[in-house]
């Protein structure tokens, strides 16, 4: 297995291999045993669907079919359901370890993935203002054993770059194109005659040979689970960032957020299972870059929106609820008249959820993690203590 | 597309993000001629070719000591069973050369890309690859691997801003086009080399006539112009004695004479003597000069002005070249005596290859180069590239055939073909990940020139990496 990783450094200094802890490999124990990880949904998840808000009145009638999907979820209290597909999630819910967040946004307030994603990562109140990542800040204030992170992916993602040093970590084998790319190529050749046909002639065969991009491009989340789980268990990384992309279910959304959300569910599990004992003192933070629309769009889909839902999981979270300031989903109550209304501020959640990890003066942490927004960290109990 | 797009994407190499649109597209490429450097700074990690051609020696060496070591035995007694030696056994020796003439070739093929991601002159520096292909050679002889680069550093760039026949002569005398094509062996069957062979009974060695028939058919004036076999068996005749110093170590390196390893060498005694005559005309000269003088007939011919003409208008001007295109470069060629800074500026002065609409399917070459170009990457490493290239079909100096890579779509834009550009464009993408946005690059790179369905395929990407790669795939990406 070690043979086939390959290591990336990223940052001025090289990280050594043994910087990220291999096993079989004695290093000193750090102060104390948190980890924390931070899982991007990129692509904007839907989460009127994830954490669906089948107590609300309006909700029924906004969504038609898809709360077909709901009827086989699991209850959080009498006002929201968790998608069936998240079935370990439940679980970590039902064990006080899962807490979701509702109507949560970053302050980003337009609808472009690219801006949006980087006011998710940089933590600043607009694109493009701020040039590092609230990941990378976070490791200036933690003690040298604990500042440790890694990116799993070939590159080191925007949210963990700055001036600490960080690793990252890739399977060299990573399936190539994604299933979502193909199906953009396809569209942006639908007007091309020669691509067009040239195309189609290559998915035809590819769907005949067998070697279907469902198989081949589909992220593998118990296996990113289990990578992750693998690396931060040992005496090296203690925190990790893993990207997932797929997110943006502008057609077929029932089915493919039904994929999308079981592959999250295998991968937060293979994560928990991976991690042993040490999951007792872990954080996962899972969080989109927005949300989408209330009202489905002709194409079973949901167009770009506001709110959305974040989760917070772990041993160390004091779960078993949902944190939501709820802003109804009557016309007059939505955003714009039709998404999800922010009620509560991400950056504040995540700087809450982090400094009651780390022991940390909240306000520093907000300061530091998010220097633009205004507004305190979360005081109300995220971690146990 | 804009001209001056068309000067960076057709004529040049593919946009950078830092290139400005040129305001004169005609003079941006003509003041290249003066810019352009034919060993620039990024080749000096080329291992020399004294060096390469020792390695090479030292290897041709081992394995006929090893057939040697197998077939004494045999000789001395015959009816005893021997202990033979294994064949399948690796030779530490050979492995450790093979090795490093795999490394040659990994050095000089990166140079190569590097070279062109990082160069001002990218329409020279394409013209360079031109050329390189039409004196094709390709690495799976192994003799080429570590000298196909010094071929493209040595004989093609110094050239491309010189005249045809230099550049004719300096690939001829190359010593990767002498071992390619089998010339470094052959042997005038009259020359005293040859009279040894016959008078010793021994293996049969003697003209080949490989290079010769190359010249004619793919180097010069091209394919049924009208020579005859006797022709081409006339000017292997000539070529005789053309060969390599120091790369061949056995009893008969010392017939070859003592040029240093990897110079070109005439051997007198391998040259076949007496006058030759080729395609009606009679080459009294003597030794080396022979064959020069044939050389500089053909460049000279009006067939070669026609086939170079072809080539060039195809490689600009679209896969059904333009007559009207062929005819002007054709007629520059000839009125300059083979002047190719003239034929070049003939092109640049032509309406053809300035048509808005893309001409060319980029070769994945070209794919690639402009790729990475997009994304301002400057050194890509020595095993990636390689890894690219052959990946996507089209490994550096390995065209499998002296005639080189194909220059037509048909040859280039296959389904799966498409499909490998689209996963390493992903590759790409996210190697660079959420730090380029691709529609602001995508305006940049094509400035007034961007198709709306491709402005909003990126701009509705779900994460900044899918966007580049849309823009990497995309209509106006994939072709020139």
């Amino acid at each position: 297995m070690i043979s086939r990783r390959s290591f990336i450094a990223a940052g001025s200094a090289a990280t050594t291999l043994a910087a990220l802890g291999f096993p079989g490999m004695a290093f000193a124990k750090a102060a104390t045993d948190r980890r924390f990880i931070f899982i991007i949904q990129r692509g904007a998840a839907d989460g009127l669907h994830i954490v669906a808000p089948t107590g609300d009145p309006a909700y029924a009638g906004l969504r038609g079919d898809f709360v077909q999907d709901l009827v086989a979820g699991s209850k959080l209290g009498s006002f929201f359901t968790l998608h069936p597909a998240l079935a370990e999630t439940a679980k970590m819910y039902g064990d006080k370890q899962a807490l979701f967040v509702h109507a949560v946004a970053s302050p980003y307030r337009d609808r472009s993935h690219f801006d949006g994603q980087n006011v998710l990562e940089t933590g600043g109140s607009a694109a493009y203002r701020l040039r590092d990542g609230w990941m990378n800040r976070l490791l200036g204030l933690l003690p040298a054993d604990e500042a440790k992170a890694l990116a799993l992916s070939t590159t080191v993602p925007m949210a963990l770059r700055g001036p600490h040093d960080v690793s990252s970590y890739a399977q060299s084998q990573l399936p190539s194109a994604t299933d979502d790319l193909m199906a953009r190529v396809s569209a942006l050749y639908a007007s091309d005659q020669q691509l067009h046909g040239l195309w189609n002639a290559a998915m035809d065969t590819r769907m005949k040979g067998g070697d279907s991009m469902q198989a081949g491009g589909r992220q593998n989340g118990a296996t990113i689970g289990s990578l992750a789980a693998k690396v931060l268990s040992g005496d090296g990384a203690r925190i990790a960032m893993i990207e997932t992309n797929g997110w943006d279910t502008h057609s077929g959304q029932r089915a493919r957020l039904n994929a999308q959300l079981r592959n999250l569910d295998q991968l937060v599990a293979a994560l928990k299972a991976g991690l042993g004992s040490d999951w007792r003192n872990t954080l996962v933070v899972v969080a989109t870059e927005f949300g989408r629309t209330a009202k489905p769009n002709g194409t079973g889909g949901t167009d770009h929106g506001q709110a959305s839902a974040a989760m917070l999981l772990g041993g160390a979270v004091s779960g078993g609820k949902v944190v939501a300031d709820w802003p109804g989903l009557s016309t007059a109550a939505l955003y714009e008249g039709r998404d999800l209304k922010p009620t509560t501020d991400l950056d504040a959640l995540i700087a809450g959820a982090l400094s009651q990890h780390y022991g940390l003066d909240p306000a520093r942490a907000m300061t530091t993690l998010f220097p633009e927004t205004r507004g305190s960290a979360f005081a109300q109990s995220l971690i146990t203590a | 597309m804009l001209s001056s797009v068309i000067a960076l994407n057709r004529f040049g190499l593919g946009a950078r993000p830092g290139d400005h649109p040129p305001a004169d597209p005609k003079r941006w490429l003509l003041q290249q001629f003066d810019r352009f450097e034919p060993r620039p700074q990024i080749l000096a990690r080329v291992p020399s070719r004294t060096v390469v051609a020792t390695q090479l020696a030292d290897y041709i060496e081992e394995q006929r000591m090893a057939g040697q070591a197998r077939r004494r035995p045999q000789m001395t007694n015959a009816a005893m069973p021997q202990q033979q030696p294994d064949a399948k056994e690796i030779d530490p020796v050979k492995r450790y050369l093979r090795q490093n003439i795999r490394q040659n070739y990994l050095v000089m093929s990166s140079a190569r890309l590097d070279s062109a991601l990082a160069s001002d002159n990218p329409f020279v520096e394409r013209l360079v690859h031109f050329w390189a292909n039409h004196f094709a050679v390709s690495v799976d002889k192994l003799p080429v691997i570590g000298l196909a680069g010094l071929l493209e550093f040595e004989a093609i760039r110094p050239h491309v801003l010189g005249r045809f026949s230099d550049m004719l002569l300096a690939v001829e005398q190359h010593p990767a086009m002498l071992v390619y094509l089998d010339q470094a062996q052959s042997i005038g069957p009259n020359s005293r080399a040859g009279q040894l062979v016959a008078m010793r009974g021994g293996r049969q060695r003697g003209l080949n006539e490989n290079l010769a028939r190359e010249i004619m058919e793919l180097h010069t004036i091209g394919v049924r112009t009208g020579y005859s076999q006797a022709d081409v068996t006339e000017f292997a005749r000539a070529l005789t004695g053309w060969t390599v110093g120091g790369i061949g170590r056995g009893p008969g390196a010392r017939m070859i004479g003592n040029a240093p390893a990897g110079e070109f060498q005439f051997a007198e005694l391998l040259h076949e003597p007496g006058g030759r005559k080729i395609m009606g005309k009679s080459y009294r000269q003597n030794g080396e000069a022979q064959a020069r003088a044939v050389l500089t007939d053909l460049a000279a011919s009006p067939a070669t002005a026609k086939h170079l003409a072809t080539k060039l208008a195809r490689h600009f001007a679209g896969d059904e070249p333009p007559p009207a295109l062929m005819d002007r470069l054709s007629k520059a060629y000839l009125a300059s005596n083979g002047d190719l800074p003239t034929v070049y500026r003939a092109l640049i002065e032509s309406p053809e290859p300035w048509a808005a609409q893309p001409l060319k399917f980029k070769t994945p070459w070209e794919w690639a180069v402009s790729a990475l170009r997009a994304i301002d990457a400057t050194s890509i490493p020595a095993q990636a590239q390689a890894g690219l290239l052959k990946q996507l079909g089209q490994p550096t100096w390995q065209p499998g055939s002296p005639a080189g890579w194909d220059d037509i779509a048909a040859s280039w834009a296959a389904p799966e073909a498409l499909v490998l550009r689209v996963e390493a464009a992903q590759r790409i993408a996210d190697s660079v990940g959420s730090s380029v946005d691709a529609r602001a690059l995508a305006e940049k790179l094509y400035p007034g020139s961007l198709s709306d369905t491709t402005r909003t395929a990126i701009a509705r990407a779900e994460s900044p990496a899918e966007g580049l790669a849309l823009l990497l795939v995309s209509p106006e990406f994939v072709r020139r």
